[in-house]
């Protein structure tokens, strides 16, 4: 279907998030313009938004990883493999993603040893993997949803070519299958990247604590939150707008044919 | 009750399991209170989201090209940007500017509370979702359908109540349906502006009671419990819409 | 009978009168002057390749398209007239579709009751007798409840024209009714159609069924490229063409 209206240069969008944000700010005299203060502390902030990336980058290959597990298992014969499978992406693809990064930052030890050599876990890691909990169950749900929905004739015509069913999951299935669940994986990828600030709730410190540092840093003036924040608005449009439209547009194109 | 709460005192004193909600008044008291919360969040949110949806929908059908881009800026930025810093910045950033009230102590008040703003926020994040939602949903309805109304003398608006709405409704449930239900989950991010929501309850008990384990699973099972309710029902309503022989 | 365009109008008054109609999309001329006359309880078809205007002319007869220049009577409503109330004219004049455009919603019954209850606002269960006795006529009792997903495309088609029928029609409209339709559902659509011709109903009918454009039109249109390229009762028609183009449509098609 056309989305003709998603046109919106993303210019405009972004003046009007910096323009939310400092609006207000302009209008009594105050010792230094927010637009100052957001410049002066860009590169810190900036610094933060990288490991906002950083994170959702390891997290969306950890849970891509462990949801292409999963999904095979889906999809298996094995009903008994197939039920667990199920409850295992029901309950991760339920459970709110906030209450499952507490659920890593507290229930996963801070280091772990294994075969005598000890590897420290740091908040930050354990929030990876409390991020790739979910993923890995959409992943897992992505993977099934494209799978049903190549044709039963292909598996049909794989079968009458003699091939086992592992060739045609690996050789006809799973090919076909990668075009299909891109859009959905794209979108997913851009869900997580805006949920990892949701680790500075659990004590890492990404872009959102430090623009709260900051602002205490800067005296803790009101009129600074609203800059403050819609800087940080703006870096993470700036990122997942053009995943959207990419997406957008890869549907649009998907869908086509 | 009693029996229930000696139940789980004996469970604590023999095995170390300890659910405080269940023997201890006050606090499942605060639990109950963080799940009335959650469900009130949940309910004021989807409701004002579907307006939201229903109104960014009808304007995106407006002739006027300003009317058009402001609602596709709306969704844009709202879609892209984390509901976290959003609720951050209205809370914080707008909360702070619009004017308060002065109590009777002299002090001043905001105009809204924190639970007022999660639910504002929420509903403008999942609102974004409900417009695009919505519109495609109405896209969907094939245009010889409208012609077909026309030719039998139905106004634009009368056409668009009978037919084409009931039509676009039943197209975008499954979608709306699965953007609601993560509207339910969302709000757990209320947390973070001190909303004592389910999570919040969770969080204050397990620090007192150190015992964070259970609390934790207690947490994700009433979630488990929230979220399959709510999509039960949603997908028994999509089922009751479902048209014989209409297939999409 | 003429070749040309431009016909001589009929002894009975017409209840549709086109003359030098022209309707243009962008820059492309999709009707070039086209003029005739239909009387009360004749039966018209439309006839031609396809590409040639023929379901443009039909929608504007409705005003479902805007035509470009040219006028179009129906009923003594002036259709081309800005103040037009569409809702007299689409009183007077039903349309029956290609792709039937029932409303997947609703059962056969509810489609057909629709129309008189929001748009005449009619009382209820006055509508529903008359609903109930049109799906009769169409030979489809019994399915009153069945939604138009669960029907066949004949099924289906006979109830758009039912629920054309509700609104008690003077005019109606057929665009190629039986071109989505599989061969052995045609004919009961067009046994309802001839029906309804011998009732008396003006009709005007696109269609591509040359076997019953002979039985039962009263006049036949040959269009092409946007002009009336030759007409004439059917019995002339069919074995005196004396166009080129209309025998090659006509050697192509029959």
């Amino acid at each position: 279907m056309p989305r003709l209206s998603r046109s919106v240069p993303p210019v405009l969008c972004a003046i009007l998030i910096v323009y939310a944000g400092s609006a207000h700010a302009l209008g009594p005299p105050t010792p230094a313009s927010a637009l100052e203060i957001v410049i002066k502390w860009a590169p810190l902030l900036l610094g933060g938004f990288a490991f906002n990336i950083l994170i959702s980058l390891l997290a969306m290959a950890l849970g891509t990883l462990a949801g292409f597990g999963l999904g095979l298992l889906l999809i298996s014969e094995q009903v008994l493999a197939r039920r667990a499978a199920w409850s295992v992406m029901q309950f991760f693809r339920n459970a709110p993603w906030l209450v499952l990064l507490f659920f890593a930052m507290f229930l996963i030890p801070f280091r772990i040893t294994v075969m005598g050599v000890t590897i420290p876990l740091p908040d930050w890691v354990k929030a990876v993997i409390g991020f790739a909990l979910p993923v890995m169950a959409n992943v897992a749900e992505i993977l099934r949803g494209a799978v049903a929905s190549i044709p039963s004739t292909q598996w049909e015509a794989a079968e009458s070519l003699a091939l086992s069913r592992r060739q045609t999951v690996w050789l006809v299935i799973l090919p076909q299958c990668f075009k299909r669940m891109l859009p959905s994986w794209m979108n997913l990828y851009a869900l997580i990247t805006m949920a990892t600030v949701q680790a500075s709730i659990v004590g890492v410190s990404e872009m959102l604590t430090i623009t709260a540092q900051v602002h205490a840093a800067e005296g803790g003036r009101t009129d600074l939150f609203a800059p403050l924040y819609g800087f940080a608005l703006l870096c993470f449009f700036l990122y997942c707008y053009p995943i959207d439209y990419m997406t957008a547009r890869l549907e649009r194109r998907f869908n086509v044919r | 009750m009693n029996a229930v709460a000696d139940w789980f005192r004996t469970l604590y004193e023999t095995t170390g399991i300890n659910l405080t909600i269940f023997y201890d008044a006050y606090d499942f008291q605060r639990y109950a209170a963080g799940i009335g919360m959650t469900l009130f969040l949940s309910v004021a949110s989807i409701v004002a989201s579907v307006v939201i949806g229903a109104a960014g929908a009808a304007a995106q059908g407006s002739g006027s090209a300003l009317v058009r881009q402001s609602v596709q800026a709306f969704v844009v930025v709202f879609r892209n940007t984390p509901p976290l810093v959003q609720i951050f910045f209205f809370y914080f950033g707008v909360g702070a500017v619009i004017p308060g009230i002065e109590t009777s102590y002299g002090t001043r008040e905001p105009l809204l509370g924190n639970v007022a703003w999660a639910v504002i926020s929420l509903s403008l994040f999942a609102g974004a979702f409900n417009v695009e939602i919505f519109r495609s949903g109405i896209e969907a309805v094939p245009r010889t359908t409208l012609e077909a109304a026309e030719a039998l003398g139905y106004t634009r608006l009368g056409a668009y109540r009978h037919i084409v709405l009931p039509l676009a409704v039943r197209v975008c449930l499954p979608a709306l349906n699965n953007n609601l239900i993560n509207l339910l989950k969302t709000t757990t991010l209320a947390y973070a502006i001190a909303v004592p929501e389910t999570l919040y309850a969770a969080k204050q008990i397990w620090s007192e009671s150190q015992n964070v384990l259970e609390m934790m699973l207690l947490l994700l099972a009433t979630y488990m419990v929230l979220v399959g309710v709510f999509a039960g029902l949603m997908h028994q309503w999509e089922r009751q819409m479902r048209i014989p022989g209409y297939h999409r | 009978m003429s070749g040309d365009s431009v016909v001589a109008p009929k002894l009975a008054a017409p209840i549709v009168q086109l003359i030098d109609v022209r309707k243009t999309f962008g820059a492309v001329p999709v009707l070039n002057g086209i003029s005739f006359d239909v009387a009360k309880g004749e039966v018209v078809c439309i006839i031609g390749p396809s590409g040639s205007g023929k379901s443009t002319l039909i929608r504007c007869i409705n005003a479902l398209l805007p035509v470009t220049s040219g006028t179009i009577r129906v009923a003594d409503i002036e259709v081309g007239d800005p103040r037009l109330d569409k809702l007299a004219l689409r009183r007077k004049v039903g349309m029956v579709f290609q792709q039937y455009n029932l409303f997947p919603h609703r059962t056969a019954l509810q489609n057909v009751m629709m129309a008189p209850l929001h748009v005449l606002k009619q009382d209820r269960i006055e509508v529903e007798a008359r609903a109930r006795a049109l799906l009769a006529k169409v030979q489809l009792a019994g399915k009153e409840d069945t939604y138009p997903g669960e029907l066949s495309g004949g099924q289906q088609q006979r109830v758009a024209i039912a629920r054309s029928l509700a609104m008690r029609p003077e005019v109606m409209l057929f665009d190629e009714v039986t071109a989505a339709l599989d061969p052995e559902t045609v004919k009961e659509v067009l046994v309802t159609i001839h029906e309804l011709a011998d009732e008396g109903m003006t009709c005007l009918l696109v269609t591509h069924e040359m076997g019953f454009a002979r039985e039962v039109a009263d006049h036949i249109y040959f269009t092409d490229k946007g002009v009336i390229v030759e007409h004439g009762p059917p019995q002339e028609f069919f074995t005196a063409a004396r166009d080129e183009r209309t025998r090659r449509f006509l050697s192509q098609v029959l």
